[in-house]
């Protein structure tokens, strides 16, 4: 069994990148008549995410929603960012009783596993985007917001802090099942 | 019907109706358009129908001035009012653009005092506006205010205090000042004439107990439309009392609640067998939206879109609503939720998707092309859709179109402007094209995505019903808008925004806009001289040029053009020029 996730070398970070810009864009332009005559520069991937929003933003008026529909949204947006700590049970097969760990503590997912198997005592595998999880039979899962078990760490880290609702430590072959030819 | 004319003979051989049977008769007919053409058919049967005429529909103020229209129809009763262009919804009209409700107010108080119904849509109503309104008018009965700014409680609390005879109060949407929830309290107390109650869209808090006493005062009470800040346990005790509801808007849902709570208030919306209509439901949890079911199963619409409800929650609840005809939701309930609104809603005849985060990129909280497509494959009589969305595909449009070809209203919003098909790349031409190929009653139609001439030369040539069209960062040259003017005979209303069509493209719809309500055009290629050439040639048009702070003279920045016999407004703001045939 091998010790440690040689986790870096085999995520393809790139691959799930959430970039920013038209579909498009780097490429040629040209298609199609898009003015853009009194908008801002559109966003590249350079642009950090924060930049990007307000760019996005400063197209009044778009996109066409009404003024009490966003000030509604809005606040709600805003009382939930004042939470503190994002809690989150984990559980493990076979394991007597749960735990519960706060995701926000770490930042990425080394972090996560390695205190995921320090707290139960195993090791994970090695991760591949094509393979999942090769080399252990632990699995480290989670049910996402739509209620669906995910493998961890096919989304960006931070997808996958707002999506997820639970974590679950798959064992033997259920893992299996989940771990290989996704 | 032969009528023949009037002629100089006794009446016992004249075959005229008597001038009161004529008017009996018109009155029976409800819709504007009828009247409209009755008025039309001769001399006797117009004057009859000025008489008898009890409510109007203006869908432009400025399109007429109120002493024509008090002149015309000198008994009339209820007016229905619509005042600014609709992209005032979205911050693109300064705010005092103008339409303010005043004027009329003054025009029928000395005219037509007998006024029972005013209904507003982006007008100005200042709170003078109010109280002249609650103090001129004794048979006064109906106020609803849509979308209109100006005001504040205040004024609200002069219409509840002098109105004796109210029966419908509607503030949705507004701009308005929000001071306080007082005005509620200024409702007589022995005052119980209210059917129609909705405050949903203010924010402070009203007075628990007066709303209560209020509520179980007025029996005939129809429509209760709560705001977010009231509780579940205030919405119980309304619940008890109140039982006869059609239309219910809740408050917030998301307050915890003991299982006994819960019961309490699951038994109360057992009372409820009349409701057609919930609404409200601000941040609401799996757990209280459960609380409803047996309020669900005469439900035909449901309004969940102040609520980011999640797939399951959704699926949970529709299978306890089997007649809903219209839902709204938000895109966090997702493709899954949808594919579950296409497997427990046969019925559905509409469908809104809003979108969680507008200014978020974040794909989580959004639907796809799946999703439509799920629920036009469960919906066969849907008509009437507006999706927010950040992908799509021409083939999947095709395919909900294919499924529902009978759309009225099509709306579709791809958030990102100009994005094209994400499968193929392609633009987004063919998606509309079937759009106006398949739905032969298409009346209204709102575009996006990456859009070529191809798109407009597609709607001029199909889309022989289209009433209204949306446009946005759409089209190539100026031949886009030249096929709508010239192929869409029944356009009533075009808005266009960030497009590239020019003078040429505005003066291709000259014969067109006498028969349509407004053009609105901005962040176009039309300049001031293309405007100024377009009042020239049209009288009978209003052609307004709003201008941005620091822009060219010559760019007409943004261009609001619409029929009226009222000739060119006097009440414009600097900022906007107005320009005539003289």
């Amino acid at each position: 069994m091998e010790g440690g996730v040689a986790y870096e070398q085999g995520l393809n970070l790139k691959a799930t990148e959430l970039t920013l810009g038209l579909p498009g864009t780097g490429e040629t332009e040209g298609q199609g008549g898009v003015r853009n005559n009194n908008k801002r520069p559109m966003p590249t991937s350079e642009t950090n995410e924060e930049e990007s929003q307000a760019l996005k933003a400063q197209i009044v008026g778009w996109p066409p929603i009404r003024s009490y529909r966003k000030n509604s949204l809005q606040e709600k947006k805003d009382s939930e960012g004042e939470a503190s700590g994002m809690y989150v049970k984990v559980s493990m097969d076979g394991a007597p009783y749960l735990r519960k760990i706060d995701l926000k503590v770490y930042r990425g997912y080394p972090e996560l596993l390695k205190a995921l198997e320090a707290m139960f005592k195993f090791a994970a595998g090695v991760y591949s985007e094509r393979e999942g999880y090769k080399g252990s039979e632990y699995v480290p899962t989670y049910e996402d917001k739509d209620g669906d078990w995910m493998l961890v760490g096919d989304v960006p880290w931070d997808m996958f802090m707002s999506s997820c609702k639970r974590l679950r430590i798959m064992k033997g072959s259920e893992a299996r099942g989940l771990g290989c030819g996704v | 019907m032969d009528l023949t004319p009037k002629q100089s003979i006794p009446a016992a051989e004249s075959t005229r109706f008597p001038d009161e049977v004529l008017e009996r008769v018109l009155t029976l007919l409800k819709s504007p358009k009828d009247r409209n053409a009755v008025s039309l058919v001769c001399k006797d049967w117009y004057t009859a129908d000025s008489w008898s005429r009890r409510h109007v529909f203006i869908g432009n103020c400025y399109s007429v001035s109120p002493e024509i229209v008090a002149r015309r129809f000198p008994r009339i009763r209820s007016v229905t009012l619509k005042g600014k262009p609709r992209f005032s919804d979205f911050n693109l009209v300064p705010d005092n653009w103008g339409a303010d409700v005043h004027s009329w107010l003054l025009v029928f108080a000395s005219g037509s005092p007998f006024l029972e119904e005013l209904r507003l849509k982006r007008m100005r109503v200042t709170d003078g506006s109010l109280e002249f309104l609650a103090l001129n008018f004794p048979n006064f009965r109906a106020l609803s205010l849509l979308s209109c700014d100006g005001f504040s409680t205040s004024g609200l609390a002069t219409v509840a205090t002098h109105c004796k005879n109210l029966i419908e109060l509607d503030i949705q949407e507004n701009g308005i000042e929000d001071l306080s929830g007082e005005w509620l309290s200024c409702f007589p107390d022995n005052f119980s004439t209210l059917e129609v109650l909705n405050f949903s869209n203010l924010i402070t808090d009203v007075n628990t107990e007066v709303l209560e006493r209020l509520v179980s005062r007025c029996r005939s009470l129809k429509v209760l439309k709560l705001n977010r800040s009231s509780s579940l346990d205030c919405l119980h005790r309304l619940l008890t009392s109140a039982p006869q509801l059609t239309e219910l808007g809740v408050g917030s849902f998301s307050q915890e609640l003991t299982p006994q709570q819960h019961a309490e208030l699951k038994h109360a919306f057992g009372f409820c067998k009349n409701l057609t209509v919930l609404s409200g439901f601000w941040d609401a949890t799996a757990l209280n939206l459960s609380a409803v079911y047996p309020a669900c199963s005469g439900l035909s619409f449901l309004n969940l879109s102040y609520t980011a409800l999640q797939s399951q929650e959704l699926a949970s609840l529709l299978p306890h609503c089997p007649c809903l005809r219209r839902l709204w939701v938000l895109d966090s309930v997702g493709d899954r939720g949808l594919e579950a609104v296409g497997a427990n809603c046969p019925s559905l005849e509409e469908i809104r998707v809003f979108p969680t985060d507008p200014f978020d990129e974040d794909m989580l909280h959004t639907v796809t092309e799946s999703g439509i497509v799920a629920v036009s494959q469960g919906c066969p009589k849907l008509h009437y859709i507006l999706y927010f969305c950040r992908q799509m595909t021409n083939a999947a449009v095709a395919t909900v179109v294919r499924n529902c070809p009978d759309f009225t209203h099509f709306r579709l919003c791809i958030m990102n402007p100009g994005q094209p098909d994400h499968t193929t790349n392609q633009p987004m031409d063919e998606a509309f094209g079937a759009v106006v190929k398949t739905c032969k009653k298409l009346k209204r139609l709102s575009i996006s995505g990456l859009l070529t001439d191809l798109t407009f030369k597609y709607i001029g040539e199909y889309a022989k019903n289209l009433e209204a069209l949306s446009v946005a960062f759409a089209g190539s040259s100026d031949l886009g808008m030249q096929y709508v003017m010239e192929g869409c005979s029944k356009l009533k209303k075009l808005e266009i925004r960030d497009c590239p069509f020019g003078n040429a493209a505005l003066l291709s719809g000259l014969e067109r806009y006498e028969s349509m309500r407004s053009l609105w055009m901005s962040a176009c290629n039309v300049t001031v001289d293309g405007c100024k050439a377009l009042a020239r040639q049209m009288p009978r048009l209003n052609v307004e040029v709003m201008k941005e702070e620091g822009s060219d003279d010559c760019k007409a920045d943004k261009v609001y053009v619409y029929r009226t016999v009222a000739g060119p407004r006097r009440d414009a703001p600097p900022s906007v020029l107005t320009f005539s045939s003289l």
